[in-house]
């Protein structure tokens, strides 16, 4: 019998119908992926499970009882579970009192170390003592804080979890503890929906899988059966036959073409110590490295964003240490930074003014803004990005965050640089826009234009770049590898740190 | 896909031209046209009180109204740049009273009154210079830092005076120009401080729009990370927004002292929180990155005729206060209501 099965499941706001008759089931004890592109409707059905909307017809059967969830709270006393994206836990509070937090002040008097027994129950079979129930959330990395945010999940008699993304945020090694943690709650019989867009995610993790799109439900298989070609192309409606580039063929590593020199740049905080790389003239150099091993430290370092201790930036043969980030961005070097929403949009305001922020200069005159200036510039990089939108008076926000991408990509593209720095380009972006965006990074190299690809997606890095550098995880540039060597076990070995403890014998495995 | 030819050419404020129907439509248009509607409005309320008091549409009330306008209304534009900044000036009323401390005592001691006036206008920079430098290089909040100094300016000036009041009246009468500045009347009927006021108003207005470096502001206060991310030295931008707006008070201590002929130690109470309320009123969001000069400036018009009608109608003073602030809250509600249908929009 299915934990949960769906039956003609459809949803409509307003006149804008965003799923059609969805039919779906999900067995106890199974991990069951569903990807689809951003605005798939994977959200809205979700959603509809765990009651925040309510469906215009279809029928839902629990265990096969057919049920009606009209709210939240109903969803939770069926025991479906949902963990969003974003991490919500109080920082400032224990891991105990996070996991009950529901629980807590309904009129129990409670006592901490009870609190934190319990809350060892709950953790225990699932990360074996990795976590203190007693320490503060802000302490826990963010996998562990992941941890926390399924904990308190199916602390409360789960039988449905339903995972967002929980990867998205997560490192290779970080995202393996997860996983390990999931394969513990299959056995307990929870029936699990997994959605991501990882592809390792989904064939690793996942018994079955359904892709969504346009508010349909395409295909579901089992994941034995399922092939990469094929869940992509079912994701974009359309064969979607290189989803990368082709690298660029000629040799480009001579000496004459570096483009910019970084000599044993250490952080004054000790995020990185000692990095030197060369870049050269339209070559990708992607940075591998697990998450918060420094590598988005080094690269604001080289932007003039963060304190050095010691160190140099030789940038078209000149020195551009200490340079504050402007001067650095006019001379040609530019940054995409990782999180668009912190770090990268402005996004209460239109698409015209976010376009324009990196380079204010160009579309003024003695300081004043030339307005019909600032509109063709921004209409001819929309276009060259192919941002859909409104027009570009619309809102930054109201896109979709592969479209909020592109104008993050058209921002800091706006004056034609020498180097950019990308650091996550494709985060939280759906397979259409990640093509699109691996085509736009190749085209520019092409124009001679060299990148620097930060990405914690292995796949990507892989993928993308003529050469990789890796950095360990105290923040050491340990060694560059391109052409045949660029592969994951390659990679894995060097950024886990493994390469330390077995130095010797790996020389002796790859003779 | 890409339509994007019909499109209007970019002003500071303006939200996505797609409006949808309902309420959550005319609360966006009304977002789109904060102006314009605070215009309509008060249009109204200025006919609604021609017709029922007799003594609104006099040439002497208009004098009291645009005299009363013009010193709120230079803090006002103060205001305003900070808080596009991101963030908020409590002090900007003691700071007012410090620079023209200042000032009267360099008079009183014989010194040339412009260069006196100057020293006023250059103590209240000062006092913005370190309130900005505490608030950036301390990483501390606007609100704790200039609720301090507050306190602190006002302290200065107390125990500059002993706490009584410095009369001018006669060092005035050997400076004309000065004087007249702050109590001249131009044709008779248009008061000096008016023009100054509105000079400035269109000055920073025109800045505020057009300028490279008011856009930076712009960024900073909607989003400092991302400003600083797109090469904005953004805690340059905001101590710069700091001292503007002491700047302002500045200048209004200046024409506050030559109007009364004098400093009277608690002037400029209570003032930061009209000029405050009127940005509120005005669309200026207290997060930063949105708001005009315009927008703020009609909002202290609103706030001053509305007084206006209340004086007219002997509204008790017990009653003023509630009903004006009453009034920014129903701003605060209308503007929490916006936010909130344009992100229903677009979720």
């Amino acid at each position: 019998m299915d934990a949960l099965q769906l039956k003609g499941i459809s949803k409509s706001f307003g006149r804008n119908q965003v799923l059609y008759s969805i039919d779906f089931n999900l067995r106890p004890g199974e991990v069951h992926g569903i990807m689809g592109e951003n605005g798939a409707g994977k959200s809205t059905l979700m959603n509809i499970i765990y009651g925040n909307l309510r469906p215009d017809g279809g029928e839902i059967y629990i265990d096969g009882n057919k049920v009606t969830i009209n709210e939240v709270r109903d969803a939770q006393e069926l025991g479906i579970c949902f963990v969003h994206q974003e991490i919500a836990l109080c920082q400032d509070a224990t891991v105990a009192e996070n996991i009950f937090m529901t629980q807590i002040g309904k009129g129990k008097r409670f006592e901490m170390k009870k609190l934190a027994a319990e809350a060892e129950k709950i953790l225990q079979p699932l990360v074996q003592g990795a976590i203190n129930p007693c320490d503060p959330v802000e302490k826990l990395s963010i996998s562990s804080q992941q941890v926390v945010e399924i904990a308190k999940a199916v602390s409360n008699n789960c039988k449905i979890l339903i995972l967002d993304e929980p990867t998205s945020s997560l490192s290779g090694s970080e995202a393996e503890a997860l996983h390990q943690m999931i394969r513990n709650l299959k056995h307990q019989g929870i029936g699990i929906i997994y959605i991501s867009h990882r592809m390792s995610d989904i064939f690793e993790q996942c018994d079955r899988v359904s892709v969504l799109r346009d508010g349909h439900m395409v295909s579901t298989c089992e994941v034995c059966n399922a092939c990469v070609q094929h869940l992509v192309n079912d994701m974009a409606g359309r064969e979607v036959n290189m989803l990368y580039p082709c690298k660029s063929e000629d040799e480009c590593c001579g000496d004459e073409n570096v483009v910019l020199e970084v000599n044993d740049l250490t952080d004054a905080k000790g995020k990185f110590s000692k990095v030197s790389f060369k870049l050269h003239k339209g070559e990708i150099l992607g940075f591998a490295g697990l998450l918060g091993a420094g590598r988005s430290e080094i690269m604001e370092a080289i932007i003039g964003l963060r304190r050095l201790k010691s160190g140099a930036v030789i940038f078209k043969g000149k020195n551009i240490t200490g340079k504050t980030t402007e001067e650095v961005f006019n001379a040609g070097l530019v940054m995409l930074p990782e999180d668009r929403k912190k770090m990268g949009l402005f996004l209460d305001m239109n698409i015209q003014m976010n376009t324009t922020a990196n380079y204010l200069g160009q579309v003024s005159k003695n300081g004043v803004i030339d307005f019909s200036r600032e509109k063709e510039q921004a209409l001819g990089l929309v276009s060259k990005m192919n941002v859909r939108c409104f027009g570009i008076n619309q809102i930054v926000r109201s896109l979709s965050g592969g479209n909020q991408q592109k104008v993050l990509l058209a921002k800091v593209l706006a004056k034609k640089p020498d180097v950019v720095i990308m650091d996550e380009p494709t985060r939280g972006v759906d397979v259409g826009a990640k093509a699109e965006i691996y085509r736009l990074l190749r085209d520019l190299t092409k124009e001679g234009v060299s990148i620097i690809l930060v990405s914690s997606e292995l796949n990507e890095i892989i993928g993308m770049s003529d050469r990789v550098a890796m950095i360990d995880s105290t923040g050491i540039l340990v060694k560059d590898v391109k052409g045949c060597d660029i592969n994951s076990d390659h990679i894995m070995y060097y950024i886990s740190d493994a390469y330390k403890y077995q130095e010797t014998n790996r020389e002796v495995c790859s003779k | 896909m890409n339509d994007v030819k019909t499109m209007t050419p970019g002003r500071i404020r303006t939200p996505g031209k797609i409006h949808k129907a309902g309420v959550s439509g005319i609360l966006e248009k009304l977002s789109d046209v904060r102006e314009m509607s605070l215009i309509i409005i008060i249009v109204l309320v200025s006919i609604l009180l021609t017709f029922t008091n007799d003594y609104f549409a006099t040439w002497a009330n208009a004098k009291t109204l645009l005299g009363s306008i013009s010193i709120n209304g230079i803090l006002t534009i103060g205001m305003i740049i900070v808080m596009i900044s991101g963030g908020l000036d409590l002090s900007i009323g003691s700071v007012m009273c410090l620079s023209m401390a200042f000032a009267a005592t360099a008079i009183r001691a014989g010194m040339n009154p412009w260069i006196a006036a100057l020293i006023g206008i250059l103590g209240a920079i000062a006092c913005g210079l370190v309130m900005g430098l505490i608030i950036t290089k301390l990483n501390l909040s606007h609100f704790i830092v200039t609720l301090c100094f507050m306190g602190i300016a006002r302290g200065v000036v107390y125990a500059m005076t002993s706490g009584v009041n410095i009369s001018l009246v006669s060092n005035m009468k050997e400076i004309p120009a000065l004087a007249y500045l702050g109590s001249g009347y131009i044709g008779g009927f248009l008061p000096m401080t008016f023009l100054v006021f509105i000079v400035l108003a269109v000055i920073t207005e025109l800045y505020a729009r057009k300028s490279a470096n008011m856009r930076k502001v712009y960024y900073t206060g909607s989003n400092e990370q991302a400003a600083a991310y797109s090469g904005i030295k953004t805690k340059r931008v905001k101590i710069a927004a700091c001292m503007a707006c002491s700047t302002m008070a500045g200048i209004a201590g200046i024409i506050y002292m030559s109007k009364y002929s004098g400093v009277a130690t608690s002037a400029g109470i209570g003032l930061e929180m009209t000029a405050l309320s009127a940005a509120v009123i005005g669309g200026v969001s207290m997060n930063g990155g949105k708001g005009t000069i315009a927008g703020g400036l009609l909002g202290l018009l609103f706030i001053v005729l509305i007084q206006d009608a209340m004086n007219l109608f002997s509204v008790q003073a017990f009653w003023q206060d509630l009903i004006r602030y009453l009034i920014v809250l129903l701003a605060v509600i209308l503007d929490v209501l916006q936010e909130r249908a344009r992100k229903r929009k677009n979720s």
